[in-house]
């Protein structure tokens, strides 16, 4: 090659170092604005309507101004509650199982099955809450709601123990047992107590995920106009809520849709940034 | 004795005698993690068989609902066998089901939601992984990380709002008039639809691609980079190595995004605008699995609507575990190859 | 159980009979490894090794990096099993095997201070060294608060935390720390103490301070420790052990095994010529 196609070859090379690096520059600002242009647009069309009385307040009807979203709220925690109560504990035992015992191949199973589990969609979760509870029981109910959200938990929650878990110095456990105390304890009074924080926010992750569930509420929890606690009956939940008023023709309506969906984006963030911060500042890793 | 006197020091050994092989004896000790090797404690045991119950729990979690999904279809699965693939016909008075129209719906969304995402995830990647400085890297993939929590709803929510006009109003018109001679980008001028589906979850599934993207780009070790640089390859040239080197895992990057794509509801189900007709423009409205599961659940009226509606859930059940089964073992492979 | 002495079992130490090494062998034995042999997977690290720790006497393991001092000194307490490790061979103490025996139960009679220290970052100072005790039942506030004073003066900590048990564990310095482990390891009343390299980590003062502890705590205690460092070796034990690639070439008394070493390899080592 002479010196003058060399210079041909590597302007044209240049070039196209420059071009594709600024298109992948181009595609990363592409990709971060819909989530500044979403929560934005949500913040600016729902924050007018969060007030006081939005939280209070029973849905009034049509025409009428100053409803809430009370029931929906209330039945949200419900149902997050007791799906909590249901799926942690299962969650964070399979954890611990695979923390301490999961090097072999049903461990590798029980974590593959894990992923497989956080891949299905939630409303076939849905669908299967329905088939499990509401057809035996043979009405909705906010039971049948709970039973979804805790399956949604399950995956997220095994995960963040397993790894929170693992992530305690090894050096803590010889110390125990060099003590002579029994590996169970060693795991429950020593491991266990260190890992607390991570865990905790894990946990925190779970339930947001599940929180910010439409889908498989739809013909579970079915949806509740009026003020109901009882787990027996359907149930209003905050995400419903914003789906039956997104599709009504009426703007009060919709108003009250984006507020409610201000203060679930608001709620969600709020978690995740803080699973970022524990897990961060903890142990000094920049987690993905 | 003194026969019997255990050889220790390197110079007696040789007098050893006999031909004893130590390899041959069974280990004392068989270890098992964290020294629980024939542990006679009773609280071990307990602990152990407690946390494994648990564990085969959730392990069989996925089967008992694929039992309960395949028994509530039973009744559609019977009367209409595979047709049920292939028949447009959705008609809840007459008893008579056919799938076609929303697996059409949900296929089309996916494949537009795909083209759009993938090139984005993989530039985003890339930029996270090869070109980013080191301070950027993080603040940006948390921001990639909060686009994946935000809920559907939400997205739904924004998506009738902003997204269908702004279809209605630009992306349509525009497509109409520069791509117009293909009919494919042409269609209903409402803004709902498979168009606009396939936007919103375009969105959606950006965060999973890019973030397993980059974990597998990264993954590849720098020796590769530092081959090609050293060979006077710039930035990009070192960059198409690495990707090549990260094929599979983009792959399974792509495939997992794909699932999400399938199953998503609230934001399709709010922007698709519902039609059963089967249609090639992706401007005109159509109708996803998961959305008509959505809308017409709790209304079904017959057992065997219900069990038709079932089983569209059992099909996209089976899609997505098959999806991310293969996906999840190619990217472990990809990884597991890299980070030996 | 009684300790054995020579005319019970064959010598423990080394087949060429010298006087000096009779002299090792008709010292009572708390503890002794017999034709242990030591893996992890199928990295063959302790090869064969007979030794015996006298009761009362500190016995210093010596030898190059990745010779297996580590590792011999944890199959001694059970803690190589931990790590992923079998073996065969048998570990007696007080003539039992202790690979017969609950790993807990031996655990807590043959104590292990560790090279980093490892105090239990959730708990304070008083905490730490009750956690031994705590973990394994104890609830009388009197008792643990007495085993802890005693522990802590054991380990010449106490003058300087007395005022602050409350405070953090990870609030003290290094050598405080390790100070710390080992009253922590005193307070569930071991019979013998191994220590792994306890002064590697640590600057000159402390390592001094932790050297004195050693030769107080000989008086009621079995120590073996592993160091790389000779002169420690030589300032601090009283009976030395060689280790080179996983074998034991030489056991002597301290002041022999420094001044006359029967062994090239040996005096190879510590002249300097390797290692």
């Amino acid at each position: 090659m002479t010196s003058e196609s060399n210079a041909g070859v590597d302007r044209w090379r240049k070039f196209k170092n420059a071009f594709m690096i600024s298109l992948s520059l181009f595609s990363a600002v592409l990709v971060i604005a819909p989530l500044f242009i979403i929560f934005g647009y949500t913040l600016s069309r729902g924050i007018g309507s969060v007030n006081v009385d939005f939280f209070i307040h029973m849905p009034k009807p049509v025409g009428e101004s100053g409803g809430g979203m009370a029931n929906a709220i209330v039945g949200s925690l419900i149902m997050i509650g007791v799906g909590s109560l249901i799926g942690l504990p299962i969650g964070i035992i399979a954890g611990i199982y695979l923390a301490e015992f999961g090097k072999n191949p049903f461990g590798a199973a029980v974590r593959f099955m894990s992923d497989v589990l956080s891949g299905i969609p939630s409303i076939v979760v849905g669908v299967v809450a329905y088939v499990i509870v509401v057809l035996p029981m043979k009405h909705f109910s906010g039971f049948a709601g709970s039973v979804a959200l805790a399956i949604l938990m399950i995956p997220t929650v095994t995960r963040t123990t397993e790894e929170m878990i693992l992530l305690v110095p090894h050096s803590l456990r010889e110390a125990s047992l060099a003590l002579g105390v029994p590996s169970w304890k060693t795991t429950i009074r020593v491991i266990l107590p260190v890992a607390t924080k991570g865990i905790t926010t894990g946990i925190l992750l779970g339930i947001a995920r599940a929180a910010g569930e439409t889908a498989p509420l739809l013909f579970t929890a079915l949806g509740n106009r009026f003020w109901s606690t009882s787990l027996n009956q359907p149930m209003a939940s905050l995400t419903v809520f914003i789906y039956d008023y997104a599709k009504a023709p009426f703007d009060d309506w919709n108003r009250q849709a984006w507020a409610a969906a201000f203060v679930l984006i608001c709620i969600v963030f709020l978690v995740n940034i803080l699973f970022r911060l524990v897990t961060r500042s903890r142990y000094g890793i920049g987690n993905t | 004795m003194q026969t019997n006197i255990p050889q220790t020091t390197a110079e007696g050994r040789q007098q050893q005698t006999g031909g004893r092989d130590q390899k041959s004896e069974p280990p004392v000790v068989v270890s098992t993690q964290n020294g629980t090797a024939r542990s006679t404690n009773v609280g071990d045991v307990v602990f152990k068989n407690l946390t494994l119950l648990f564990a085969a729990g959730v392990f069989s979690l996925v089967f008992v609902m694929a039992y309960f999904m395949y028994k509530g279809s039973s009744l559609s699965i019977a009367k209409f066998g595979w047709s049920f693939l292939w028949t447009s016909v959705w008609d809840p008075v007459k008893g008579d089901f056919g799938a076609l129209p929303y697996i059409f719906g949900t296929i089309v969304s996916s494949i537009v939601a795909l083209a759009i995402a993938l090139p984005l995830s993989v530039g985003v990647a890339m930029f996270l992984s090869e070109l980013s400085p080191r301070w950027l890297e993080t603040p940006v993939s948390f921001m990639v990380e909060l686009l994946a929590a935000i809920p559907s709803i939400v997205y739904g929510l924004w998506g009738m709002f902003v997204l269908v006009p702004f279809v209605r109003t630009y992306v349509g018109p525009f497509l109409s008039k520069h791509a117009g001679f293909i009919p494919l980008f042409t269609g209903a001028p409402y803004g709902f639809g498979m168009l606009t589906a396939g936007i919103i979850l375009a969105i959606m599934i950006l965060p999973i691609i890019t973030s397993i993207s980059r974990d597998v780009m990264i993954a590849i070790p720098n020796s590769q980079r530092e081959g090609a640089l050293a060979l006077g390859a710039t930035k990009w040239e070192t960059t198409k190595i690495v990707l090549s080197n990260a094929k599979s895992g983009i792959a399974g990057a792509t495939m997992l995004g794909l699932g999400r794509a399938l199953g998503e509801t609230m934001a399709v189900t709010l922007v698709i605008g519902n039609s059963s007709k089967i249609s090639f423009h992706l401007l005109d409205p159509g109708y996803s699995m998961a959305s008509v599961i959505a809308n017409e659940f709790s209304e079904a009226t017959t057992d065997l609507y219900l069990s038709a509606l079932i089983e569209i859930g059992l099909l996209l059940f089976a899609v997505t575990i098959i999806l991310n089964a293969v996906a999840r073992l190619i990217v472990w492979s990809v990884t597991k190859r890299f980070s030996q | 159980m009684e300790l054995e002495t020579l005319e019970e079992l064959p010598s423990p130490t080394m087949e060429n009979t010298t006087s000096n090494q009779r002299k090792i062998a008709t010292v009572p034995q708390k503890m002794i490894a017999k034709e242990l042999n030591c893996y992890f997977g199928k990295s063959h690290a302790i090869k064969n090794v007979t030794l015996g720790i006298p009761t009362g006497q500190v016995l210093a393991i010596i030898g190059p990096s990745g010779c297996g001092k580590s590792t011999f000194l944890r199959s001694l307490n059970r803690m190589h099993e931990v790590a992923g490790g079998t073996l065969t061979g048998e570990v007696l103490l007080d003539g039992k095997n202790v690979y017969d025996s609950d790993p807990v139960v031996v655990r807590r009679r043959v104590g292990m201070v560790f090279q980093k220290a490892n105090p239990f970052p959730t708990m304070s100072i008083f905490d730490n060294v009750a956690a031994g005790l705590r973990l394994n039942g104890t609830r009388d506030k009197n008792k643990i608060a007495e085993v802890v004073e005693r522990s802590l003066k054991q380990s010449a900590l106490w003058e300087e935390v007395r005022d602050s048990l409350n405070k953090s564990g990870m609030s003290l310095s290094g050598g405080q720390q390790q100070r710390l482990c080992i009253a922590r390891t005193l307070a569930v009343d071991p019979e013998v103490v191994l220590m792994d390299e306890p002064a590697s980590a640590l600057d000159p003062i402390s390592t001094a301070k932790i050297e004195e502890l050693i030769y107080d705590l000989k008086k009621s205690y079995t120590i073996a420790i592993v160091t790389h460092n000779m002169q420690q070796a030589a300032r601090v034990s009283d009976y030395t052990a060689f280790f080179y690639m996983g074998e034991l070439i030489e056991v002597d008394d301290t002041k022999t095994m420094f001044t006359a070493p029967q062994i090239k390899r040996t005096e190879d080592y510590i002249t300097g010529r390797f290692g």
